[in-house]
């Protein structure tokens, strides 16, 4: 299903204003990356894609839906929503609880909310946990615990915000896998992150605000590769457009691959020289 | 300035040590950053030198730490916050919540400290511009963004001039310019004030670029200690949970596909992958 903001701007209670005529449409299957720098609007902006704000101008719909009609305990049903902040999330007492909350809560019965639980929790990794409190775990596996939650829901989006913050190089590379699973599996993939380098290697749409407003929104190599733009947002390009860009060479390349690539290419006329 | 004699730590309760037979020294004026998969013992080492092991976590230490000719068992936290500040890696375990607004949260280290009123005005401005707060200064710190908090939570400590700051993963909520700006503070203030500057994190960009010198600690034990260009460019570093930059990815992928730099050191910062792929 699509998502579709149309001319979408909100303001905080006390006069705060966190999005500005925001339009943007994300189809099915699309993963897309928002970056931008502190109080940008990137968690403003997908809080409106699961019904948890609603616009104060402009309208929201995921698939059929319009935000303003539909609970967000409904929502939940077609769009996950993994918080910056996994004790914002955390209810039960155990991990495997906490895993099968949402799947139950969706209506499905316990067995299979259990069994959801139990594969998600194989896919972070955290198996061994599911009769540990979620509170004595550390905080990187308990943003891994939220994420579970997410998984076992089954939803057709899902929206993480920072999910490799804290995360050491491993649980990178998880977070990584989950989310080429997610992407495999054709299910619309949105992340707020300020892991540039992160972002460049896992998505392929990128959209950049500023001050509530949409500042650019492409594909990852364009947008990445608009360092003055970017820096208004106070966000760098990634390292290896960074380096392309410090050699002189065109491309924007997104993975080792493709920069060794666009190297070898401009190497290549001085080695017959 | 830091000195540590054979530290062993372990949490109370815990059946392994979190810090196995340290013994480091780190003088004034460094940048010294600690880098390891999460479980390593980064946060704990962070906790030890700036007093909260024993001290808040209580536990078993022993060996002898030291800060600045402080004995860290010996002395209270009261003692040793003239001397050593720490800046939590999560904003909302620093705010003191008994302040209203910005400026007063920032004063709050000062009045403690007893600094007189006239001295401390100039240092809360300077301080606030610096964290870019200037325009938040009367709002409540509740109100902030996260990586707003974070910067405050870091001025508020700065503010009061430690001799040595220890941070513990400062950046994790800020957005890549903001970062680097908070870097390069605390490499000035290593720099030019002497002060030494002691952080763990995981971004090894930001480690390449500013620290002078890394540790790396692995299941609690210090298993390589030495300049950035050695520690992150070495092959061991994937032992340890740790991936090297993407300047060190491209130029060992170059080496794979036959590439002969004229400068055979692998590259850790843009600085010197540009050099190596010239």
């Amino acid at each position: 299903m699509n998502l579709d903001v149309e001319e979408v701007s909100f303001t905080y209670p006390g006069g705060v204003e966190a999005l500005r005529d925001v339009s943007l449409t994300i189809a099915a299957g699309e993963a897309v990356a928002i970056i931008g720098e502190n109080g940008a609007g990137k968690t403003t902006l997908v809080k409106h894609l699961n019904g948890l704000l609603k616009p104060t101008h402009g309208r929201v719909t995921i698939g059929d839906w319009d935000t303003r009609e539909h609970s967000v305990a409904r929502m939940a049903a077609r769009v996950g929503f993994v918080f910056q902040n996994p004790d914002d999330q955390i209810v039960e007492q155990t991990v495997g609880d906490e895993v099968a909350f949402g799947p139950r809560r969706l209506g499905r019965a316990a067995p299979d909310a259990l069994a959801d639980a139990t594969a998600a929790l194989e896919q972070v990794e955290l198996a061994a946990e599911s009769k540990t409190h979620p509170y004595d775990l550390t905080t990187p596996q308990r943003k891994l615990v939220t994420l579970a939650s997410v998984l076992a829901m089954h939803t057709p989006v899902v929206i993480f915000d920072e999910p490799t913050m804290g995360q050491d190089a491993r649980g990178v590379a998880l977070i990584g896998r989950i989310i080429e699973t997610l992407k495999a599996e054709q299910r619309t993939v949105i992340i707020i992150t300020h892991d540039i380098d992160f972002c460049a290697t896992h998505f392929e749409r990128v959209v950049a605000m500023a001050n509530g407003r949409v500042l650019a929104d492409g594909p990852a190599g364009r947008v990445l590769a608009r360092a003055d733009l970017l820096a208004t947002t106070n966000v760098e390009p990634p390292q290896l457009i960074r380096l392309a860009q410090a050699l002189g060479l065109a491309a924007a390349p997104l993975s080792v691959d493709e920069f060794i690539r666009a190297w070898t290419r401009r190497n290549e006329p001085d080695r017959r020289a | 300035m830091i000195q540590l004699t054979n530290v062993t730590y372990s949490y109370p309760r815990a059946e392994t040590p979190a810090l196995h037979d340290l013994s480091l020294q780190i003088p004034a004026g460094q940048f010294c950053a600690v880098i390891g998969a999460n479980g390593a013992g980064k946060s704990t080492l962070c906790a030890t030198l700036a007093g909260f092991v024993p001290h808040f976590y209580r536990g078993k230490l022993s060996g002898t730490a030291k800060v600045a000719g402080i004995d860290i068992a010996g002395s209270s936290l009261a003692e040793l916050a003239g001397t050593v500040g720490l800046v939590f890696s999560n904003p909302f375990n620093q705010i003191t919540g008994a302040r209203f607004t910005v400026r007063e949260e920032v004063a709050f280290g000062l009045e403690n400290m007893g600094v007189p009123p006239a001295e401390m005005a100039p240092r809360i401005d300077e301080m606030l511009r610096f964290a870019r707060l200037s325009e938040q200064a009367d709002q409540s710190p509740y109100a902030l963004s996260g990586g707003q908090q974070q910067r405050l939570a870091i001025a508020s400590v700065l503010v009061m001039r430690p001799k040595v700051l220890v941070l513990d993963e400062p950046t994790s909520q800020l957005d890549p310019i903001g970062s680097r700006e908070v870097f390069s503070v605390l490499r000035d203030l290593a720099a030019t004030d002497e002060a030494t500057v002691f952080l763990a994190e995981q971004k090894l960009e930001w480690v390449a670029a500013f620290a002078d010198r890394v540790l790396v600690l692995h299941q609690g034990r210090l298993v390589a200690d030495g300049p950035p260009a050695e520690i992150l460019a070495s092959p061991t570093l994937s032992q340890y949970g740790l991936e090297p930059t993407r300047y060190t990815q491209a130029a060992r992928a170059a080496l794979g596909a036959g590439f002969r730099p004229q400068h055979p050191d692998l590259p850790v910062t843009l600085e010197q992958a540009v050099e190596f792929f010239r």
